[in-house]
C-alpha cells in the first residue's frame, strides 16, 4: 500500500470519526432533554377524577347521545357477571384512579437503551407497558386487552404515549362506557419532583369530543410496592339470563347528583356543553348556595 | 489523524458547553434577551377551561362543609365552616376565590398577551382579574398584597414556563370558603400539547400545574392540574365581576 493510499484511508477514517462525534452530540443532546421517569410517584389525590361514586355521576365527561343512553342503562349488578367484572379499570384509570404509580424501565442488556417503560399494576388496573423501541401498533384485528397496546416517544422532554387495542369498558366506574375503538394519548411532564400526566381520550362511539384529563403525582422517597394482581374475576352468584340494566328513562338514580349536590341533571348525565364556563353562568341562578 | 481527533474534541467541548445569553466568557456584556423574544413556547391567545375534573367544585358553588380532597388543617376547617358569602360581599371581598392560588381552577376563559417584552399578562373573564408574570429580575420591593400577588416567571427549557407567586391577599381555594393565608406561595408550570393524537383534531391544550404551599392552612402542598383548550378568537369572552356565591 502506497503512502497516498494510507493518507486517503486515514482521512476517511478521521472524517468518519468527526461525523460520529457530531452525531453523538445531537443524540446526547436529545437524550439530555429527556427526564428520569422511573421510580415511585405518590398520588396526592387533591383532584377528583373518579366521580363521587353515585350511580349517575357522569359530570365532566363529554358523552354523545349513544354514550349517555348506554351509561344510563348501566346497573351495578352487572359486576356480578364474570365477563363484566373488570370493565371498570381500563388503561384510563392510571390518570383517574386514586393510586400512585410505580414506573420502571426494561433495557436492552447489550446496548442499554430503553425498550419499554412499565407502569405497574395497582389493585384492579392492569400493568401498562409503553414500548419505546419503535415497534408498530398491531393490526386492527389483533386481540384487545384491558391495558391495550401502547407505544411511546420522547418529544423534547415530554414522554408521549399512545394506547390502542383496549377492551370496551368504562370511562368512569359508574357506567359511562368506552368502546374498543377508544384510544388514549398520554403526555408525561416532569417539573422537579412533580409528574403531571395529561390524558386525551378519544372514542368515536361514545364521546362527542376528546375527553381531556390531567393529574399530578409527587416523587416518593419511599418505594411504592405495586399492588396486584390486576382484576381477577370471581363467581358472585347468578344474575339470570340477561345483563342487569335499566330501560330508557327508568334509571332510578338519575337525580341523585341533583338531590345531593344541586348538580343539574343535564350535567350529571355528561352533556358536552356542561364542560364549558358559559354553562356555569347559565345555571348560577338555578343552583342556590345552601 | 491526531489533528482530526483534536478538532473533534474541540468541537465537542464548544458545542456541549452550557451557555446562556450574555454569559460568554471574554465577550462583552450583553443585555439579557427579552423574554418575549426568547420564548420557547407561545402561550398567547384565548384559552377556555375544560372542566372535566372537580366538576361539582368548579361549576357549582359547593355547599358549606364540602371540602373533599383538600388537605386542610383543623384551623382551616374551622374558618371554612364559618364561611359567610354575605359577609364577604358586605366587606367587598367578593374576589376571595379569584386569587392566584385558585384562579386557574375557575370555570373561566383566559386571555394571555405580552404586556411588554418581559411581562406576560393573563386576564380572566370570570372575575375580570389580571395577572402579570414578570420575567425581569430582580423583583421590585413588594408593595401592598393583592389577590394576584407578585409573580416572577422563568422559561424552563426546552418548552415550559415556571411561575412563582407570593405577596398574596388571603383568599379561598374553593368558592365555599376553603382558605389560604397571605403567606401562601404558589408555584405553577405551564405546558402545551397538541390536541389530541394521530387521528387529528386541530387544536392545542394548555396544561397548568398549580402547587399551593401554605403551612398555616394546608397539611401538605395542594397540587392540581388544569387544562384549557385554545380558542380561535375572543368571540366567547364574557367579562363578569367576581361573585361570592
Amino acid at each position: 500500500m502506497g503512502s497516498n493510499a494510507v493518507h486517503r484511508k486515514m482521512r476517511c477514517s478521521a472524517g468518519t470519526t468527526l461525523a460520529a462525534v457530531f452525531l453523538c452530540l445531537f443524540a446526547c443532546r436529545n437524550v439530555a432533554a429527556q427526564f428520569e421517569i422511573t421510580g415511585s410517584w405518590a398520588a396526592r389525590n387533591h383532584e377528583f377524577l373518579t366521580g363521587d361514586g353515585l350511580p349517575v355521576d357522569f359530570t365532566g365527561i363529554p358523552l354523545n347521545e349513544e354514550g349517555r343512553i348506554r351509561a344510563l342503562s348501566y346497573s351495578q349488578s352487572q359486576l356480578a357477571m364474570i365477563e363484566r367484572q373488570c370493565q371498570g379499570w381500563p388503561a384510563f384509570y392510571l390518570v383517574q384512579g386514586p393510586f400512585g404509580l410505580k414506573i420502571w424501565s426494561e433495557t436492552d442488556p447489550l446496548k442499554g437503551n430503553v425498550i419499554s417503560y412499565v407502569i405497574g399494576a395497582w389493585e384492579d388496573r392492569a400493568p401498562l407497558t409503553i414500548w419505546m423501541d419503535g415497534r408498530p401498533h398491531p393490526s386492527e384485528y389483533a386481540e384487545h386487552t384491558r391495558a391495550g397496546f401502547t407505544t411511546g416517544t420522547w418529544e423534547g422532554n415530554t414522554l408521549v404515549a399512545y394506547t390502542t387495542h383496549m377492551k370496551a369498558g368504562f370511562l368512569r366506574k359508574t357506567g359511562a362506557p368506552s368502546s374498543d375503538e377508544a384510544t388514549m394519548t398520554t403526555r408525561f411532564y416532569r417539573h422537579g419532583d412533580i409528574l403531571t400526566i395529561l390524558g386525551v381520550i378519544e372514542d368515536p362511539i361514545y364521546l362527542a369530543e376528546p375527553w381531556i384529563l390531567s393529574r399530578s403525582f409527587q416523587l416518593s422517597p419511599a418505594a411504592l410496592a405495586p399492588i396486584g394482581p390486576p382484576c381477577i374475576t370471581t363467581y358472585e352468584g347468578s344474575v339470570g339470563p340477561t345483563a342487569p340494566h335499566y330501560l330508557p328513562e327508568k334509571n332510578p338514580f338519575v337525580d341523585e347528583m341533583t338531590k345531593k349536590y344541586g348538580v343539574p341533571r343535564e350535567a350529571a348525565v355528561g352533556t358536552p356543553e356542561t364542560l364549558y364556563p358559559e354553562y356555569r353562568r347559565k345555571i348560577q341562578a338555578a343552583a342556590p348556595v345552601r | 489523524m491526531r489533528v482530526f481527533f483534536i478538532a473533534a474534541l474541540a468541537a465537542l467541548a464548544f458545542v456541549a458547553q452550557p451557555r446562556a445569553a450574555g454569559q460568554d466568557r471574554g465577550a462583552p456584556a450583553r443585555a439579557p434577551e427579552a423574554a418575549k423574544a426568547s420564548a420557547p413556547l407561545d402561550l398567547t391567545g384565548y384559552w377556555v377551561a375544560f372542566v372535566s375534573e372537580d366538576w361539582r367544585f368548579r361549576m357549582v358553588t359547593p355547599r358549606k362543609g364540602d371540602y373533599q380532597a383538600v388537605p386542610m388543617t383543623e384551623q382551616a376547617r374551622k374558618i371554612a365552616d364559618a364561611w359567610d358569602p354575605a359577609a364577604d360581599e358586605a366587606a367587598g371581598n367578593q374576589c376571595k376565590a379569584y386569587g392566584a392560588a385558585a384562579i386557574m381552577r375557575l370555570a373561566a376563559r383566559f386571555h394571555i398577551t405580552w404586556q411588554d417584552d418581559n411581562t406576560l399578562r393573563v386576564d380572566s373573564d370570570s372575575g375580570m382579574q389580571t395577572r402579570l408574570l414578570h420575567f425581569s429580575s430582580p423583583p421590585p420591593a413588594l408593595g401592598e398584597r393583592t389577590w394576584q400577588g407578585y409573580s416572577t416567571a422563568q422559561w424552563q427549557r426546552p418548552a415550559s414556563l415556571k411561575v412563582a407567586t407570593t405577596n398574596l391577599r388571603a383568599g379561598y381555594l374553593r368558592k365555599n370558603g376553603v382558605p389560604y393565608s397571605e403567606n401562601a406561595a404558589v408555584m405553577e408550570y405551564f405546558d402545551l400539547a397538541p390536541l389530541p393524537g394521530p387521528k387529528g383534531y386541530p387544536g392545542q391544550v394548555l396544561l397548568v400545574t398549580t402547587i399551593v404551599d401554605d403551612p398555616q392552612y394546608l397539611r401538605e402542598p395542594f397540587i392540581v392540574s388544569s387544562q384549557f383548550k385554545k380558542e380561535a378568537d375572543g368571540s366567547k369572552w364574557d367579562p363578569t365581576p367576581c361573585t361570592a356565591r
